[in-house]
């Protein structure tokens, strides 16, 4: 079990290994639904609420029933199981509580569950052999670096709405130009803090 | 073995719990209790909350034409809703046009009954019923039409107006996974309150393949309706029938009525096919003949060669028009066929100076 801080992981996992900068994951949704302020902000937040608590979910599964069975090797098909199941839950409660946020989603939510960056930080979470605590710290804190990823991107796309690009590089095109140029923006940070 | 069955029920108990988990939430947290559901401004009726507007409809027996069976694919659904639908969703956005939602029409198989909500649905529609029927006559007229006969549940209120058209449900087959619903006008009279006839021509198509090659005699079949505004007009000018292939369907329902009310208007009926091959119901056309007050069946051949026994007309449907139709006459005209047909038919009609008004078709 490495000896990391709780919360090195949390702020290594917002800045220095961000999901979407370092490890690219969970790019769909991220380019999807990264155009206007207020989706991005309301999936960025879904997505750091599913994952901090898929990750406790998902970090007790793991310890408590698949470790003592032995069954480590079905950890993708049962995170992906209960990833699934919180999720769907997750959307009831939206629809009847939250209905404004619900609606601004709409079907962008059911894209939470595949998306790779809560899978992923399940299984770093097994990888690296983090404990309870790290494992809830890593999970907030992917969490909000995604949200935190998502919104500058938002961010950025709201400002060159405007802006006079060759057609070929509207949308997904210059998204990803800019994801690209963001990772290596974010790469300063990674001197600061290491966790894997 | 015993590493394969730990491993089947452990999973098979943390399935089990997100299963039991996700039926409670579905239980407690989707139960939107009670709403009222007015419809066109009648007695609002009390309806569960919680399900599509289509499945709400349904429940309450009215049936909303939908043939993608609620996917959000077909467009059928639509539906006007005046308060509480709640903001239009993006699954409807490919099919409701922007003039549409501005005016309230909303996809009733996407949006979910959550409010008191007020609709506006036409009055016709409270009319449809949905029925089991079953085939009790499968005939070939011609070597792609069949004219299927089917016994209506004894119970059933089905009342149509000759001319309207039904859906018929095909369901998976060997071949064909989906579920489709396809219309067809009926060629039965609205008198006959036990039976129903359809002509379905062979295409090729899912439902034309089920009907053509799965459906037998003594099989039951999902139909719903009836539907459409194509039907039988009253009033006292002269009437002009006109059908190529399956469009003879409503004409035939349409002779019915005339036929059972003793109306005392004069008929041309003028049916276009190819080939000596492709006239059918030509002995019930016949007796409609002698039946009814002034009635006479003219059809006319496209492709026949002079090897072929044919004495009647020849050309397309246009030219029997020219020929029979008098010009500015008193004239109701009722066509059904394909849509380059139909506007052909209809230029036709207007050389003839019949008026647009005085027009009905049903495009297929
Ligand atoms: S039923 Fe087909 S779009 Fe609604």
């Amino acid at each position: 079990m490495p000896n990391i801080h709780p919360l090195v992981i949390f702020f290594a996992s917002i800045f220095t290994s961000n999901m979407v900068f370092s490890n690219f994951l969970g790019m769909c949704s991220f380019i999807s639904v990264s155009k206007e302020i207020p989706t991005a902000a309301g999936l960025g937040i879904a997505v750091t609420f599913v994952l901090s608590i898929t990750t406790v979910l998902n970090y007790l599964v793991y310890h408590y029933i698949m470790v003592p069975f032995g069954l480590e090797y079905l950890q993708y098909i049962v995170f992906i199981l209960v990833i699934a199941a919180f999720v769907q839950l997750l959307e009831m409660i939206m629809e009847r509580y939250m209905e404004q946020l619900y609606y601004a989603l709409g079907i962008f939510l059911p894209l939470i569950t595949v998306n790779c960056a809560i899978l992923g930080v399940s299984l770093f979470m097994v990888i690296r052999n983090y404990t309870f605590m790290q494992s809830l710290f890593f999970g907030v804190g992917s969490g909000l670096g995604w949200l935190l990823a998502i919104l500058s991107m938002a961010g950025i796309r709201s400002r060159i709405k405007e802006a006079n690009l060759p057609a070929g590089l509207r949308g997904p095109g210059i998204t990803l130009i800019i994801t690209g140029i963001m990772a290596m923006a974010f790469i300063g940070f990674s001197g600061i803090v290491q966790i894997s | 073995m015993e590493t394969i069955l730990i491993t089947v029920a452990v999973i098979t108990v943390i399935a089990a719990i997100l299963a039991l988990l996700l039926s409670l939430a579905d239980k407690y947290i989707a139960d939107y209790g009670d709403v009222e559901l007015t419809i066109n401004a009648n007695e609002p009726l009390t309806v569960s909350a919680g399900n599509s507007l289509l499945s709400t409809l349904r429940d309450e027996k009215i049936f909303i034409p939908s043939a993608c069976g609620g996917k959000g694919t077909c467009g059928y659904c639509k539906v006007k809703v005046l308060e509480g639908g709640g903001p239009i969703l993006a699954t409807e956005k490919s099919l409701v046009t922007a003039e549409e939602a501005a005016n309230g029409v909303r996809l009733s198989c996407q949006l979910k009954v959550k409010n008191n909500i007020h609709i506006e649905i036409p009055e016709e529609l409270f009319n449809v019923r949905e029925f089991e029927a079953e085939v009790i006559g499968d005939d070939h007229v011609t070597k792609t039409i069949k004219r299927m006969r089917f016994k209506l549940p004894a119970d059933l209120d089905f009342n149509f107006k000759p001319g309207q058209y039904v859906q018929l449900k095909a369901p998976p087959y060997e071949g064909s996974d989906e579920e489709v619903y396809r219309a067809y006008s009926i060629a039965s009279s609205a008198g006959d309150h036990g039976h129903l006839e359809l002509l379905i021509g062979y295409t090729g198509g899912i439902a034309t393949t089920y009907v053509h090659q799965h459906l037998k005699q003594g099989d039951t079949v999902d139909i719903n309706g009836p539907y459409g505004d194509f039907y039988y007009q009253d009033g006292d000018s002269d009437i002009l029938l006109v059908a190529a292939g399956t469009g003879m369907a409503p004409i035939i329902s349409i002779l019915h009525h005339m036929r059972d009310n003793n109306i005392q208007r004069k008929a041309r009926f003028f049916f276009g096919a190819k080939t000596p091959d492709d006239l059918f119901m030509t002995d019930e056309l016949k007796q409609f003949e002698k039946d009814l007050y002034d009635f006479k069946y003219l059809p006319t051949l496209s492709r026949v060669t002079d090897d072929m026994a044919w004495d009647g007309d020849r050309g397309r449907v246009n030219v029997s028009i020219e020929k029979y139709v008098e010009d500015g006459g008193n004239y109701t005209a009722y066509l059904c066929g394909s849509p380059q047909m139909i506007d052909s038919i209809v230029e036709s009609l207007h050389q003839k100076h019949i008026p647009d008004e005085a027009i009905f078709f049903d495009k297929f």
